[in-house]
């Protein structure tokens, strides 16, 4: 500690102090819990690698990635994952249509037009929304909102029983607080002075929120979809309920009910799989699949909230 | 706005100064502004209305199952015995699951997020490199945790399908969570608090032990109890370690078979009959309740003790 050297504090004592044996073992034992969390990603990328590697030895990686039947449970086995990507693909896109005006239209609310009370009251019930079991989401989709989208349904084709529209509809609602909170943090660090400028030049409201602090927080907005995205990819209570664990060839439309890439993990884990089967490995696959997806998602989204924290702090 | 004449100042600068007001008053009352602030109020709406419908559905179809049966009766997936059919299992085996859960995870986490907070040295390519970790793992899926338990801890490790291998997937999806939440009380906690100690003579672990802990516990304790709330309502990780069954025994050691409330609650979805779903409702509501008690105590600690420095 340079601020002690000069002063005729008993620098001697204090050193001695600091090399006490129990501050270092304290000191010691901090790393080691710091070291868990690296330890979990180590563990999650050898439980998934071990088994998948094995699970190629069986099937080519070129199979599993053209063939367009998974019927991994059955007599006749196909291993393609396109299906369960497809049925992922339809629930996240129609999750993130519903989430992203949602989400933004909120934040943009909450940080340009809301009095700091209604904003201090609306944000913790938003946030209520975040943390509602995904259970519970999926039991709702399920037994309320896919009878009322069945009934009001034009086509002649009506949805199935369990189908990817209404998962994808539930899950959307799910991910508009975590789109919407992130989107606010990067609007509310959009300095004041750009918009006392674009007020100067007689902006509107309107105008000075499209034009000025959703460009300014673009970075950060995109990192809140990209975060979204993630969490809606990975997210497996709702589709398991409401989407159903059905496997087979790709889901031509989203009224149809199909497993997603979660789905299937979450139905083959519930039988009682022999563990040296090559169905068994299927879990890890489709796992180490979902892992890469939401690895890059992830690792974007980090880097664009790096990206607009720099510019206004 | 009445301001056309004005006495004291010449009048035509007031017929300036009113005409400049009136007409970016009426730029702001154009009908695309009020259309616009109508659209974003509507976002909000929608997201409310959800959140009202769901409970208020879940409180209509589950009314008449919340009785002493919900949590004085077992599971069971028979038909004929519907009527009969309660959760008790799922609620013990949930504060087991969950009491475990605190104790593995908030030891770590708060000792993670002090070393992080008070001893690491951010330009240390490990320490960026355990920082980036964290956040990167509070993005895996939580199915993937149960990937991690399935494999790892439960086959390889040969812990099972039991209370304590949930409890340790668990800890591990929340941990996370709770360091974030442990660094941001930490950081709160003014600088001059330590120099302050260590003008005293004291060692940094006594600065930390005696004055940085105590001030951050409100915070600590808010992120610990919204943590440990988002693994009560987990349900995914534990589908895949064993814990989907009707479990009529409550678990009674670290080795036990068990089930949470959230796993039975899909396990009545997935029944046929209308009696379950109503059992489901119930226990959601019941759910519901629990998690919205922790969070009102979550807001309450941050509210009363959290000091403005």
């Amino acid at each position: 500690m340079s601020i002690l050297s000069g002063s005729n504090v008993p620098a001697a004592a204090v050193r001695r102090g600091r090399r006490r044996v129990g501050e270092r073992i304290i000191e010691a034992l901090l790393v080691i819990a710091a070291v868990v969390s690296i330890a979990t990603t180590i563990g999650i990328v050898i439980s998934l690698a071990v088994p998948t590697v094995e699970f190629f030895g069986e099937v080519s990686i070129v199979e599993f990635f053209t063939n367009t039947q998974w019927t991994a449970l059955f007599a006749d086995k196909n291993y393609g994952v396109a299906p369960l990507l497809v049925a992922t693909l339809w629930v996240t896109a129609i999750a993130t249509l519903i989430a992203v005006p949602l989400g933004l239209g909120a934040a943009i609310y909450l940080s340009e037009y809301a009095r700091p009370g209604t904003r201090r009251l609306l944000k913790p019930i938003l946030e209520i929304l975040a943390g509602i079991p995904t259970v519970v989401y999926g039991f709702f989709a399920l037994t309320f909102l896919n009878p009322g989208l069945v009934e009001l349904w034009p086509g002649a084709t009506k949805p199935e029983f369990q189908n990817l529209l209404v998962a994808g509809i539930a899950m959307g609602i799910m991910i508009v607080p975590t789109v919407a909170s992130l989107s606010e943090d990067a609007m509310s660090a959009v300095p004041h002075a750009l918009r006392e400028g674009a007020y100067a030049l007689a902006s509107t409201k309107m105008q000075v929120a499209t034009r000025v602090v959703v460009p300014a927080a673009l970075s950060g907005i995109v990192a809140a979809i990209v975060l979204g995205v993630s969490r809606a990819l990975g997210e497996t209570m709702i589709v398991t309920i409401a989407a159903g664990l059905k496997t087979a060839g790709i889901p031509a439309s989203p009224t149809e009910g199909a497993a997603t890439m979660t789905g299937y993990i979450a139905g083959a884990g519930q039988g009682d799989l022999p563990v040296d089967s090559l169905d068994y490995l299927t879990i890890f696959a489709v796992g180490a699949t979902l892992f890469a997806f939401t690895f890059v998602l992830n690792a974007i989204s980090i880097r664009l909230v790096r990206r607009f924290r720099e510019v206004y702090e | 706005m009445s301001t056309t004449t004005t006495t004291g100042t010449p009048a035509a600068v007031g017929d300036d100064v009113a005409r400049v007001h009136a007409a970016l008053t009426s730029r702001q009352n154009r009908p695309a502004e009020v259309l616009f602030k109508l659209a974003l109020q509507f976002c909000l709406l929608v997201a409310f209305a959800f959140l009202i419908a769901l409970i208020t559905f879940a409180l209509y179809k589950g009314w008449h199952r919340l009785d002493a049966r919900l949590w004085e009766n077992m599971p069971t997936g028979r038909a004929s015995r519907a009527a009969q059919a309660g959760v008790q299992s799922a609620i013990t085996g949930t504060l087991w699951v969950i009491g475990l859960t605190a104790l593995i995870c908030l030891p770590v986490g708060i000792a993670s997020a002090i070393y992080l907070e008070e001893y690491a040295d951010n330009t240390r390519w490990y320490n960026r490199l355990l920082e980036l970790n964290i956040q990167n793992l509070a993005g895996v899926p939580s199915i993937v945790f149960g990937i991690l338990g399935l494999g790892l801890i439960a086959r390889v490790i040969g812990l099972g399908f039991t209370v304590i291998t949930a409890a340790i997937v668990l800890s591990l999806l929340v941990l996370p969570t709770v360091i974030i939440a442990s660094r941001e009380a930490l950081r709160a906690v003014p600088q001059s608090i330590r120099h302050a100690s260590y003008a005293l003579g004291a060692t940094r672990w006594q600065t930390i032990w005696r004055q940085v802990l105590p001030a951050g516990v409100p915070g600590m304790a808010t992120g610990a109890i919204l943590a440990l709330s988002r693994a009560l309502g987990e349900a995914a990780p534990l589908i895949l370690l064993g814990a989907v069954t009707f479990i009529r025994f409550n678990p009674d050691s670290l080795l036990s078979s068990y089930t949470t409330l959230p796993i039975q609650i899909y396990n009545l979805i997935k029944e046929p009959q209308a009696e379950f779903q109503e059992l489901a409702a119930a226990a959601i509501v019941l759910l519901l309740v629990i998690l919205l008690l922790m969070n009102s105590a979550a807001i309450g600690i941050r509210n009363r003790f959290q000091k403005r420095w």
